[in-house]
């Protein structure tokens, strides 16, 4: 009964946060109103911030009807240069998934090797440290230069940076396991494979998981400014795109839509994590 | 002057003897209506091609000047017309001639940015410049200078829009490795302008500007060499009184609502856009510096052009027919609302039209109008290529000696561009170099070391 009253005393608290957002948003954006004089020649040639005092910024009713207009149409294709956003995200999607899967392909075995040996452990240390943190627009101009191929570079930009969360998670993971649980496996005489895929995957499941949750939010982040760079599709040329027509309604669409993505695609990594947890 | 003339005249000429386009008596009558350097295409093209054909038949058929003449007045010019297209197949002749060789590659890529300055490459796509000369061009807006150029020569792009000093760098290994690029035709002339945020409306003289903070849109353009050039002649020394940096054309504008640049020498729309936001004004047009200057250029690289020479020939009529198209004045409110949509420039159609018409609002509460503010003009002068170079060693971005006239000559085209255009129908100048005035100051391309030697102002070597 507490927890279900808790829930709406927090529902509610939402509400009230996002209207309070939206009315300050509102306020901030009601524009100056002061507009000096000038000919009628010279105001149609003029945006609507200089004639009539609009504020820069939207307010908070533009992108909410330019977002109307959006979910209207999500499909449409226009050319190269300019399509509907669920296309748009598709496109995002797409590469996120393949570089994405591809880290996962890389990190979850040498993860293994890694965890189940402390040589190659401390020998891959220090390399890990260091392109651990690099951001992923210090990859892109080496990317492009050397693989010669835009939309290759952004899926291996996605790759590089997404791959030590899951890396590192899965040594850990595997180096956690209880010194026990090895060593009935071993007086059973299982044999290496077996004893990774039936004592160690399983119990390293949950941390390697979270590796994998922490890097999908990672892959995500990366995209947008992946292909603010590259340009051509996605979400983030969108964001470029409308940057460049100074179209703040737009970009902040494109924000919104990023948010609900990447706490789609965490959402669902969250749901794997669950289901392979155990009880101890 | 016009760029064709009618074979069937009888007072014509058809030997070459005059000049060397063939249009006028002599080659000082030429240089005289060279000079003034605008391409008007004839009214349709297959008339252009069709004349261009008759020419040659008429020229094959009577070899002797006194012959066709006395021909064509026996019989008149269309019973004539009529009695070669009787045996000849002018039509068929005149379509071949228009095909000139199937392009090896029909699917091209063209990289683009979005400015006007790319108005013919991005308008050839809508208004179907390409698709006429037998292409099917996706022209792919691009992020950056420097993604274009790297994607031209990781041969994403098969060409691409640059801006004009961009080839010579990449060709001269400038910013990147060495690679021979070329330039078969300028986008645009003028079209740029130095916009001050308003809050610098009473500093008009740019004596006053020590300290301020400057963006243009990329080290190697002409609004680096254009604005320097500004800045020096007026005593600031443009490495250590003023700030330049580089910064994308669209973040100039909010970098100028921000307060975090004082202004910028920018390519239009982006001018025009800080104005139409309400944040800056016009403090003069760049030709104003120099009018008649090179501002975007085509590009291709040398290897496109050897594995698909008729790919990259039909590329350039479609740019030089587009150029021309676009040169027209009465053409350009039309092009401003084809290249206005999301797909190509996405800007306010109004933006547009205002700084391809030339009607604009100056920022301060006028309304100017210079129809020359922008223009199109395809032939790709050395001497263009004489003067960047000039700059860029003045600037210190070429160190050591350089072969101008060999560079030039490598990367600007002229020479290939002439025989495109006389094959269309256009009349080009004759001669690769002209020289013209910067500021009031005449530049010689026979003698860029001394031209260079005469500026004060340089970056210390």
């Amino acid at each position: 009964m507490t927890n279900s009253s808790l829930r709406v005393r927090a529902a509610m608290l939402s509400i009230a946060l996002f209207v309070a957002f939206i009315g300050i948003w509102h306020l901030a954006t009601r524009g100056t109103g002061h507009v000096g004089s000038m000919s009628p020649e010279y105001a149609r040639l003029m945006g609507l911030t200089a004639t009539q005092g609009k504020s820069a910024m939207p307010g908070p009713f533009d992108v909410g009807a330019k977002l109307w207009e959006h979910l209207q149409r999500p499909f449409y294709d226009n050319g190269p240069n300019d399509k509907g956003l669920g296309i748009q995200l598709g496109y995002s999607m797409l590469r996120v998934g393949l570089g994405y899967l591809l880290a996962v392909v890389v990190a979850i075995p040498l993860g293994f090797l890694i965890g189940m040996s402390p040589l190659v452990s401390r020998a891959l240390d220090p390399f890990i440290q260091i392109l651990k943190p690099i951001s992923p627009l210090a990859w892109m101009p080496l990317a492009l230069y050397t693989i010669k191929d835009s939309g290759l570079s952004a899926i291996f930009v996605i790759f590089i940076c997404s791959v030590w969360p899951m890396l590192l998670n899965t040594a850990f993971g595997v180096a956690a396991v209880r010194e026990e649980w090895i060593n009935v496996a071993r007086t059973l005489e299982v044999g290496t494979l077996r004893r990774a895929f039936t004592v160690i995957l399983p119990a390293a499941a949950p941390t390697i998981l979270t590796g994998m949750r922490i890097s999908i939010g990672i892959a995500w982040l990366v995209i947008v400014a992946a292909e603010m760079l590259v340009g051509g599709t996605g979400i983030g040329y969108f964001v470029w795109n409308e940057w460049n027509n100074l179209s703040i309604s737009n970009v902040i669409i494109a924000i919104l839509l990023i948010g609900v993505v990447g706490m789609l695609l965490d959402q669902i990594l969250a749901r794997f994590t669950r289901m392979v947890t155990f009880p101890e | 002057m016009s760029t064709f003339d009618d074979p069937f005249d009888a007072d014509r000429r058809l030997s070459r003897s005059g000049c060397v386009c063939g249009q006028h008596g002599s080659m000082g009558e030429h240089d005289k209506a060279g000079l003034s350097l605008r391409c008007e295409p004839a009214p349709t093209d297959e008339k252009r091609y069709q004349s261009v054909v008759a020419s040659a038949i008429m020229r094959e058929m009577f070899p002797k000047d006194a012959a066709r003449r006395a021909f064509l007045k026996a019989v008149g010019a269309s019973t004539a017309l009529a009695a070669i297209s009787q045996f000849f197949p002018l039509q068929t002749a005149t379509e071949a001639f228009a095909d000139a060789g199937a392009p090896e590659k029909k699917d091209l890529k063209v990289g683009f940015i979005p400015i006007t300055c790319a108005t013919p490459i991005i308008m050839a796509a809508p208004l179907g410049f390409y698709a006429k000369h037998g292409l099917n061009v996706e022209v792919v807006k691009t992020a950056g200078w420097a993604v274009v150029r790297d994607k031209t020569i990781n041969k994403e792009y098969d060409a691409a829009h640059m801006l004009a000093p961009m080839p010579l760098a990449i060709s001269l290994g400038l910013g990147s490795n060495p690679i021979p690029f070329t330039v078969p035709a300028i986008e645009n002339i003028n079209g740029q302008g130095i916009t001050l945020a308003i809050k610098h409306k009473d500093k008009r003289d740019p004596r006053d500007w020590k300290g301020m903070k400057f963006a243009i849109p990329f080290d190697y353009s002409m609004h680096n060499y254009l604005l320097r050039y500004y800045l020096a002649e007026h005593g600031i020394d443009p490495d250590t009184d003023v700030q330049l940096r580089s910064v994308p054309p669209p973040e100039m504008v909010a970098n100028l609502r921000a307060d975090n640049i004082d202004g910028f020498l920018a390519p239009d729309n982006i001018c025009q856009r800080a104005i139409y936001d309400g944040v800056g004004f016009m403090h003069i047009l760049s030709k104003e510096i120099w009018d008649g200057h090179p501002c975007c250029s085509f590009a291709a690289s040398r290897e496109f052009i050897t594995a698909s020479p008729n790919s990259f020939a039909a590329l350039t009529r479609a740019i030089v027919d587009a150029t021309a198209y676009a040169s027209k004045a009465e053409n350009r409110k039309q092009i401003a609302e084809a290249i206005a949509p999301a797909n190509y420039i996405n800007a306010p159609v109004t933006v547009l039209e205002q700084a391809l018409t030339g009607t604009y609002a100056d920022g301060l509460g006028g309304v100017k109008t210079d129809p020359k503010r922008v223009d199109f003009d395809p032939f790709p002068w050395q001497s263009f290529a004489v003067w960047m170079l000039t700059q860029m060693k003045r600037w210190g971005q070429i160190k050591g000696d350089v072969d101008y006239k060999q560079v030039a000559e490598q990367v600007y085209l002229a020479t290939d561009t002439r025989k495109v255009m006389t094959d269309m129908g256009l009349t080009p100048p004759p001669t690769s170099y002209k020289s013209f005035s910067v500021m009031g100051k005449s530049f010689d391309p026979a003698s860029p070391e001394d031209y260079l030697n005469s500026f004060k102002i340089r970056k210390a070597s």
